[in-house]
């Protein structure tokens, strides 16, 4: 999008807040007479405690305690059996060690630096059981959770008789979120009731964990998260730091703060598993896909079984007559993963549309022009039509932004002088999906309005999307608009995960407000000189804070007037809005995208950079246009690292997470990004919601790996199918 | 972090005699190094001896032509000192390739080079390190060795000093100036100043316990700027070198009077390419040598079982730096 057009367009509502640190995070909370709590994590990665030593670390000034399975009372849930799946990991609560840097007790003491000098003296000893940790070296007990996928067609004779195929193996390691904030609590118990500031993804899950560990009532306890400093995935489930915090407050009846450090944050929450993808495709001499047959592996934990799919875009994303796709999980001694941006998709997409470009090679045929022979109008799956796709108009967009039609189809063929030049592409798709969600929305006197929603904002501006949302319903400006966030006390809505949080909760938030104004007129007709009085609600104009009959100017009323006559001071609607099931059964929903890529490559040195990236997305309606500007982008930068730089990077033989810092952890840095040009093709959409608006948090990232590594092969003859693709892999 | 006490002092002597006093004690300036080690718990003082106000700080002419350093000057007011930069391009490049600008503004000279490593299990308390905790055996060398060293390793540990500024120095046959706890000075050659790891891998360096840098002497030399400092990371900027190359060249008339080698990222110390160095003396400068000489700097590497990429990117890396140098 151009910086021109976007610069009219409404800024983030929390901008000055957050860039004058006025914006309150989960760490910066206190109560009075507040303890910090320290974690102390196990140094193996299986086995159990023998024993743990407090002695040293309690004399030391400022311990209250240290809190351990040892002397914290039980939980309310119940106690699993030791190889019962799934067997959820609640911290501190029994003597086994399931993963490395587990936490296995907390030191509580005055002060923040008095907790962690303790905890290092903390002394604990182990039964070591041996572990495994290389998904490599747990292939052979894979399996499918759940029920496996019937083929479509016949795959495998479709790809032993294609005369174009391609089959491969593509290798993505952990990866882990690494946001800014790190994951943090403060629990306070008081009379019977809980109050936490926590970091999450997910209010009432919160609400609903501390409701069933604890044995209390959902009433009993409020969470408050009302900024969050990224999450990505990494708070969609609570982190031991929610339910130790808590533990330790209802023991010391303190309040109790826990923030993690960076070098314990990689075991606060799961990761993007390590996958193992292997692909066979095939085309007819016209580059018609003929078969595809995906099966992926990843790693979970001894556990639990998380699945991300994986291999569910070979299904989808192309007509495709004969498809096949497997996706197992393998046995870890690593905690659970855990979805990160674009989660199952961005792995899947990274191993079919790099085979996919791999085709395109054999077939002497512009990949560009693979994917539009290959372009499925309907579902190919269930032969459903899709409620909205505009992918077409995404890759011509894209293409004529881009330059495509100048690239030349050699490997090694295109230079900028010492640098190889690459161009690549890849498609991207990310379903569309709503639920349930609730917003109330508060015409003030004052003609102020109030909108509240106890959903979160993780980053991607929920807080101006969801004014921007109220402030058109109700014809008030934005400057008018109070909208809140982030407590349970607030209308329940879904966790903030799948980009989903525009779709559900901005539904709520516009038809709250169209119940408002509903509200807002009966208090009108109360009088019985209103004119709008026997006037149908579609003839009403609601704008600048007033309302009048459509082409009768001179019956407009200000909000303020109508609430000045009326007996209540304000009009408040809570309203639950509910997806149309029946209606949106008859679709595929899901938004598109078609991603450009231009790398140069110093080959010598291995040296690759992303000089230029096209995204071209179709999404429906695009509500807040520098918002989405900004995720796209975001995804772009994302996919950077995820391409060329991210990787955890774990010690099989000790089963412990070895870069768990900013330093050993790559992602880019403003250095490592180039032009990121974003293009939002219109798309109407009147089935994916009452806004016609689909997500686009995850959609900007799941090309851009696939993308990079065919302008990688494109530039250098390399087809790296292992990410990330550091200078060792090209030297 | 433990707790510990910190004393401010205004005059060299009584820093050092502070220090000498207390095995425990360290010098703090930039502590843009020592304080992450204390909150990993990796290094324990006492006590800290806050020298960040002593008079080192200058950067002047030495009587010989060359630049002397001060050891608290900034990294980034030494990189930016119109003296270094017209004399020594090579150091102010070096030191522009590490760290972040907020880093450098912190961190001084001598601080650049007491720096301890990087290596991932001298990090973490929870994994064996003889660096950090003698005896206990390397991780690194039977683990994650990407990173690790593939010249003068020892089976007691692999890791690699992460300096720019050193490889730098390195090549400039720099000499360090150090105040002994007696008052007494002694001068270290730079390429004595840092150590191979040997069985005392716990030791970085020569200084003994209360030594204090006091400067850093840059001899004058003929490079003029037929010098070049090519750094190869994992991303454009803020990362540690994967192989870093000091390069330096002097010409007369296509002849090559001696040329110099640093490269980091590669050993327990900047590590000086010698037999490359002295087979490019006296001969005629052609792409042709440079590349023989990027061979012979590599003869010896002993890769482990993640980093053989090293010996190849180090290989070109020298070509490369090279040819840049001599700007052919």
């Amino acid at each position: 999008m151009m910086q021109d057009d976007l610069r009219r367009q409404p800024s983030r509502v929390d901008g000055r807040a957050k860039v004058t640190g006025k914006a309150t995070y989960i760490a910066e909370f206190r109560f009075p007479n507040m303890a910090y709590g320290y974690l102390v994590q196990s140094t193996i990665a299986k086995g159990k405690i023998r024993d743990i030593e407090t002695a040293e670390a309690e004399k030391q000034p400022g311990v209250i305690k240290v809190l351990s399975h040892k002397n914290l009372p039980k939980l309310a849930v119940p106690t699993p059996a030791p190889d019962a799946i799934p067997r959820p990991f609640y911290a501190l609560t029994s003597d086994e060690i399931r993963f490395n840097a587990q936490p296995i007790a907390v030191v509580v003491a005055e002060t923040f630096e008095e907790a962690r000098y303790a905890a290092s003296l903390v002394k604990v000893t182990y039964d070591q059981a041996p572990h495994a940790t290389d998904l490599r070296s747990v292939l052979g007990s894979a399996f499918v959770p759940g029920r496996e996928q019937p083929d479509r067609g016949t795959p495998e004779n479709a790809f032993a008789a294609a005369e174009f195929k391609v089959e491969a193996e593509y290798y993505i390691p952990i990866e882990h979120h690494n946001a800014m904030e790190p994951h943090a609590t403060v629990a306070n118990w008081d009379d019977g009731k809980l109050t936490v500031y926590d970091k999450t993804q997910g209010i009432q899950g919160t609400t609903g964990y501390l409701a069933t560990a604890f044995g209390i009532d959902r009433a009993n306890i409020r969470v408050l998260s009302p900024f969050v400093g990224g999450a990505f995935g990494a708070a969609l489930r609570p982190g031991p730091n929610l339910i130790v915090a808590a533990m330790a407050s209802r023991e010391l009846k303190r309040p109790v703060k826990i923030v993690y450090s960076r070098r314990q944050l990689a075991t606060a929450h799961g990761y993007r598993p390590e996958s193992i993808q292997n692909i066979k495709v095939s085309a007819d001499k016209d580059g018609k896909l003929t078969s595809i047959i995906h099966q992926a592996v990843h790693n979970t934990s001894a556990y639990e079984n998380f699945s991300e799919g994986l291999v569910g875009v070979s299904r989808g994303l192309y007509a495709c007559p004969n498809v096949r796709t497997v996706a197992k999980i393998a046995r870890t001694d690593l905690q659970t993963p855990l979805w990160m941006r674009s989660p199952g998709v961005v792995s899947g997409i990274f191993a079919l549309e790099s085979a996919l470009d791999e085709l395109s090679y054999k077939l002497k045929l512009d990949p560009l022009e693979l994917r539009l022979r290959n372009y499925a109008d309907t579902d190919p799956e269930t032969g459903r039509p899709f409620s909205s796709k505009e992918l077409r108009e995404c890759y011509r967009q894209g293409a004529e932004r881009f330059g495509w039609s100048k690239r030349s189809p050699e490997p090694r063929s295109m230079r900028d002088g010492k640098y190889l030049v690459g161009w690549g592409l890849a498609t991207g798709t990310w379903p569309a999906s709503q639920a349930p969600a609730s917003a109330r929305v508060i015409l003030n006197a004052d003609g102020t309005a109030r909108v509240e929603s106890g959903t979160t904002d993780i980053g991607p501006g929920t807080y101006t999307t969801m004014t921007i949302i109220a402030s058109e319903v109700l014809g008030l400006p934005i400057e008018k608009i109070t909208f809140v966030l982030g407590d349970s006390d607030m209308p329940p809505t879904p966790g903030q995960g799948g980009s989903t949080t525009t779709s559900s909760v901005g539904t709520a938030v516009k038809e709250a407000s169209e119940l408002a104004l509903k509200a807002l007129i009966d208090a009108a007709n109360a009088k019985e000189d209103s004119p709008f009085r026997g006037v149908a609600f579609d003839q009403l104009v609601f704008e600048k804070g007033s309302v009048a009959v459509k082409g009768r100017p001179e019956t407009r009323r200000s909000f303020q007037d109508i609430l000045k006559g009326h007996s209540e001071s304000s009009v408040s609607v809570l309203h639950r809005s509910t997806p149309d099931a029946a209606e949106r059964g008859k679709y595929v929903i899901a938004s598109h995208g078609a991603q450009f890529v231009e790398v140069k490559v110093d080959e010598e040195i291995g040296q690759v950079r992303v000089t230029r990236v096209v995204q071209g997305t179709a999404a429906g309606r695009i509500i807040n246009p520098k918002g989405a500007h900004s995720q796209e982008m975001g995804g772009v930068v994302w996919g950077v690292g995820m391409g060329l730089m991210e990787h955890t990077e774990v010690d099989h033989k000790l089963g412990r997470i070895m870069n768990p810092n900013l330093a050993g952890y790559h992602v880019p840095v403003n250095a490592d990004i180039g032009v990121i040009e974003t293009i939002f093709v219109p798309e109407e959409d009147k089935i994916v919601n009452p806004l016609g608006a689909k997500g686009l948090g995850e959609l900007g990232l799941v090309g851009i790996p696939a993308a990079i590594a065919n302008a990688i092969y494109h530039a250098t003859g390399k087809r790296i199918r292992s990410l990330p693709i550091t200078p060792d892999k090209l030297v | 972090m433990r707790p510990f006490a910190f004393k401010r002092v205004s005059a060299p002597a009584d820093a050092a005699k502070l220090v000498a006093a207390n095995r425990n004690a360290r010098f703090i300036a930039g502590g843009t190094n020592l304080i992450d080690l204390m909150k990993e718990n990796v290094d324990r003082p006492d006590e800290l001896v806050d020298i960040s106000r002593l008079e080192l700080t200058a950067i002047r002419r030495t009587l010989d032509g060359g630049v002397s350093i001060g050891a608290l000057a900034k990294n980034s007011d030494t990189a930016n000192n119109p003296l270094v930069r017209s004399q020594f391009p090579l150091l102010t490049q070096a030191i522009l390739s590490g760290a972040s600008p907020q880093i450098r503004n912190m961190a001084t000279n001598g601080g650049n080079l007491l720096q301890r490593t990087r290596c991932a299990y001298f990090y973490d308390l929870g994994t064996k390190c003889n660096k950090r905790q003698p005896g206990s055996g390397c991780g690194a060398k039977d683990g994650l060795n990407r990173y690790s060293a593939v010249f003068g390793w020892s089976d007691s540990c692999v890791a690699v000093h992460p300096s720019d500024m050193c490889v730098a120095l390195a090549a400039l046959d720099a000499v360090v100036n150090v105040r002994q706890p007696d008052g007494k000075e002694r001068k270290i050659r730079f390429a004595e100043f840092h150590r191979l790891p040997g069985d005392l891998p716990e030791l970085d360096n020569t200084l003994s316990h209360g030594e204090l840098i006091t400067s850093i002497d840059i001899p004058k030399s003929n490079f003029g700027q037929n010098t070049y400092y090519l750094k190869i990371r994992d991303r454009a900027s803020y990362a540690f070198a994967l192989v870093s190359v000091a390069a330096a060249v002097e010409l007369d008339k296509g002849v090559i009077k001696q040329a110099r080698i640093a490269l980091g990222g590669v050993a327990h110390k900047p590590w000086r390419c010698t037999e490359a160095e002295r087979f490019l003396a006296g001969k005629k400068l052609d792409a042709a040598v440079l590349k023989q000489a990027a061979e012979l700097a590599v003869k010896d590497a002993k890769p482990l079982s993640d980093n053989g990429y090293k010996v190849r990117l180090t290989q070109r890396s020298v070509e490369r730096a090279l040819r840049r140098a001599a700007k052919i």
